[in-house]
């Protein structure tokens, strides 16, 4: 399809005006210039590579790594189904068909009146209030038959977005459990105050004291980590809040930019002042595009109380500011040397470590990298001072952390719970009965079958970055393990083989296994991939991308069984199911048309 | 003096700066590799060089060299996984050595006669990978690309043209050429660049010559590719060191 190049530049000339002809704003370039054409076509690529002074096929390279960003037209209206397992134990692919029904769509293709494509993503963080969508990039909660049909006719009278009812597009908090840090009512600033008094020295050593260690599930030590930006050398120190919260079954950053902005601010200033950095940035995921304005909007009203800006709450010399990035679709952004790539406009390909962010980080400057809640327990803890803080959780595992809980409860939301609460416990509170497992820390991290709910959350037992999904016994977790393998095969960077190749032939395995051809010989291949990944692959994406498959083997070895043919060996594929297209072309189904009547 | 570190209990000197495998390489000692050349910088993408460092794997092409440490390579496990990932790709892409002009000077292949690869060990995806034979004078069979980024990085930082790129993510990575048709006749790629003698496999092929050395007296049917270390042993760079295209990391 032809575009109008005119259409293309007037588009393009602003937005790069707003960028500073600066080519390691592309994907924020690529972002603006696809929601004002709705995809990103070929001229106008040839256009921006020329005004960026780039190859146009590294503009190609960049547009095509991340999901939402579209190198062939869509449709007008573009509908993405969160495809999470929790969405799916809510009905979501009935949903997605209805819907397709409705507007005569095929999956993944635009429809022929070009008005509208429909496909899958990964999780969208709504799984408390799913199933979940995302329509144009904004997300729509709590779907059901009736919602759905009301969007069909919404997009079919062409209706737009602004004009649809604000309640589609509600997002709930649903907070159930609150301690220090959703319970604080602290003034936004008031700790920065007490902390510029402190210097940037006694900071360090504070948050060191306090045990503070990272939330995104590594669990650092934050306080090793500022102390060693600061004393690397560099012309410029950076600070970067990880709010690309992608880990299916997590959506707490979410309700701490919703609630707890100004506090998430507060520890990426406070941060600044230990490492000395003059510029930050919040590297926002694509779902949660709808955060964006309110965000800005409370970075504003910092700026206006000299919270932010030059000379910081009247300190020479005290000079910061956050801009917020915003992320096109890739969970291996959660990766912190990836997503300082995708800062710098590229594509979100882990690097090689040695060297680390902390000395070379963002365009090769010393950076801290830090999940959002981090930022807000190290301004809770230095407020609190080291002592109190250390009293609140375990010994390895000082201060508090935010679960999401999802799936088969009838509490959903999130919990605030001091480190070493039991999986038993917090199933009690969010009301769950007859639970057959839990996914402590989303698909990468552990299945905990029932023998072990009396396990802990904390980096002495169950470290978890925050997801905690439900299952009871209705559910099958072959099919969640499907699920989560089918997630990582879709999120794979494909940088190294192992990983590139490896997840994707766990995905045919288990869909063969799953569509009634399995034998050993497959669950000895998945055991076989199993390894390659783990011993081969570059970063964490493929070590953790058998999790699934090896905690529900070692679990629940029996779902798979069950589906196994007892042969050596069977072929992939149906032979019978190979004379399907045949079969539709000649409209005939009768069992001449097959190789051989059912059960025979 | 130097330092020197243990790579399956030999003795390897190094130099500052140098990676496990440089050194190795330009000590004769062979660590396979696949994604590696001489002159180039190391990524580290194809994990064939996969060692093991005090019970821990690392891509020796890119972990540094260091004083004392003790490398495990030619192991059974190592080679286990190695065949496996030569397995991999050669299952990921259309691999049919009989016919293709590379037989016998192609390392995919002679990796696999070394490591003893007899049998496909998994399904083949059979990807639909169009060839693009636009250019007068050399053709692109991307059915047998490998993704290694050679040619990106040699038309960047030594022909400054970035005639070559990576697209897609995952399984569905492949390489794109500079035009806005998609064609490679409509890039400045011209015979004599870098970019047209990097290509580990048969993907960027002079159009015209065919088979000229027989099948039989090419590189690898002579010596295997274990035996050839030394010719891999790190070089003095043409290349600039900036790659515009590239995918990975400084």
């Amino acid at each position: 399809m032809p575009t109008e190049v005119g259409l293309s530049t007037a588009c393009l000339d602003p937005i790069l005006g707003r960028h500073g002809h600066d080519a390691s704003n592309l994907l924020q370039i690529l972002r603006e210039l696809q929601d004002c054409i709705g995809y990103l076509p070929a001229d106008a690529i040839t256009y921006l590579a020329d005004k960026l002074a780039i190859p146009r096929v590294r503009i190609e390279s960049v547009a095509s790594f991340y999901s939402f960003l579209n190198l062939q037209p869509r449709g007008e209206y573009r509908v993405l189904f969160s495809d999470n397992i929790t969405d799916r134990m809510l009905g979501s692919a009935e949903l997605m068909q209805q819907m397709c029904q409705q507007l005569w769509a095929e999956p993944g293709k635009v429809s022929e009146d070009g008005l509208v494509s429909i496909n899958t993503t990964s999780c969208t963080g709504m799984c408390d209030q799913g199933p979940a969508l995302l329509v144009n990039g904004r997300a729509i909660t709590r779907l059901t038959h009736q919602r759905v049909q009301e969007i069909g006719q919404l997009i079919r009278n062409h209706t737009q977005l602004d004009e649809w009812p604000a309640d589609f597009f509600r997002v709930e908090d649903n907070i159930r459990r609150s301690d220090l840090m959703l319970d604080n009512r602290l003034a936004p600033g008031e700790v920065l105050r007490a902390a510029l008094a402190l210097g940037a020295d006694k900071i360090v050593e504070a948050i060191k004291q306090s045990a503070l260690r990272g939330r995104g599930g590594a669990g650092f030590p934050t306080g090793l980590k500022w102390e060693s930006c600061r004393n690397a050398k560099g012309s410029e120190h950076y600070v970067v809040c990880n709010a690309d919260e992608g880990e299916p079954g997590t959506f707490k950053d979410r309700v701490l930019l919703t609630r707890q902005a100004d506090l998430v601010f507060d520890g990426m200033t406070l941060c600044a002042l230990a490492v000395g950095a003059k510029q930050g940035f919040l590297y926002l995921r694509g779902e949660y595009q709808y955060l964006l304005e309110p965000l800005e909007t409370v970075l504003q009203r910092r700026r206006d109380a000299n919270l932010l800006g030059t000379n910081i709450l009247g300190q020479p010399s005290f000079d910061f500011d956050i801009k917020i990035h915003l992320g096109a679709g890739a969970y291996i952004c959660g990766e912190e040397s990836a997503l300082i790539e995708s800062l710098e406009g590229k594509r979100g390909v882990p690097r090689n470590r040695p060297p680390f962010p902390v000395t070379h980080g963002y365009m090769q400057q010393p950076t801290a990298v830090d999940n959002v809640e981090t930022f807000c327990q190290s301004v809770l803890a230095l407020h609190m001072g080291a002592e109190k803080y250390r009293a609140i959780g375990t010994e390895k595992s000082a201060g508090s952390k935010l679960i999401s809980v999802s799936g088969d409860c009838p509490l959903p939301g999130i919990y605030e719970y001091p480190f070493g609460v039991s999986v038993r416990e917090m199933l009690q509170n969010c009301g769950a009965v007859n639970t057959r497992a839990v996914q402590v820390s989303g698909p990468s991290g552990v299945c905990v079958a029932e023998s072990e709910f009396d396990r802990k959350l904390g980096f002495e037992d169950l470290p978890t970055a925050g997801a905690f999904m439900v299952f009871d016994d209705s559910r099958d977790m072959f099919e969640v393990a499907r699920n989560f393998v089918h997630f990582f095969a879709h999120e794979s960077c494909g940088f190294c083989t192992p990983c590139r190749v490896g997840t994707s032939m766990l995905k045919q395995t288990m869909d063969k296994v799953a569509a009634g051809h399995g034998t050993q010989y497959d669950l000895r291949e998945i055991e076989n991939l199993d390894r390659v990944l783990q011993t081969g692959s570059h970063c964490g994406l493929g070590h953790t991308a058998c999790n699934p498959v090896l905690h529900t083997l070692k679990h629940f070895r029996p779902a798979y069984e069950s589906r196994l043919k007892s042969l050596d060996f069977e072929p992939a594929f149906d032979l019978d199911g190979a004379l399907a297209r045949a079969r539709q072309m000649t409209g005939r189904d009768d069992a001449g048309a097959h190789l051989k009547p059912e059960g025979a | 003096m130097t330092d020197t570190f243990q790579l399956d209990g030999a003795t390897v000197p190094f130099e500052e700066g140098q990676t496990v495998l440089q050194a190795a390489l330009a000590a004769g000692q062979y660590i396979p590799h696949l994604c590696y050349h001489p002159e180039f910088k190391p990524h580290g993408s194809c994990k064939l060089c996969t060692i093991k460092v005090n019970g821990r794997t690392a891509a020796s092409c890119t972990m540094p060299a260091g004083a004392g440490l003790n490398v495990e390579s030619d192991t059974e496990e190592l080679n286990v996984l190695r065949s496996t990932l030569v397995q991999m790709l050669f299952a990921e892409g259309n691999h049919f050595c009989p016919s293709c002009e590379k037989s016998g000077n192609c390392m995919l292949q002679a990796l696999g006669y070394d490591l003893e690869v007899h049998t496909a060990g998994f399904r083949h995806m059979y990807p639909d990978r169009p060839v693009d034979a636009s250019h007068p004078d050399i053709l692109l069979d991307f059915n047998r690309c490998i993704l290694c980024e050679l040619c990106v990085r040699a038309s960047s930082e030594v022909d400054g043209k970035n005639v070559f790129a990576l697209s897609g993510r995952g399984i569905t990575k492949h390489l794109i050429v500079n035009a806005e048709s998609g064609l490679l006749k409509d890039t400045d790629i011209a015979l004599t660049d870098k970019a047209m003698q990097v290509c580990p496999v048969g993907v960027i092929l002079k159009k015209g010559v065919g088979f000229s050395v027989p099948i039989g007296e090419r590189r690898y049917d002579k010596s295997p590719i274990s035996a050839q270390a030394l010719q891999d042993a790190p070089r003095g760079p043409e290349a600039s060191g900036n790659c515009d295209a590239c995918e990975d990391a400084p």
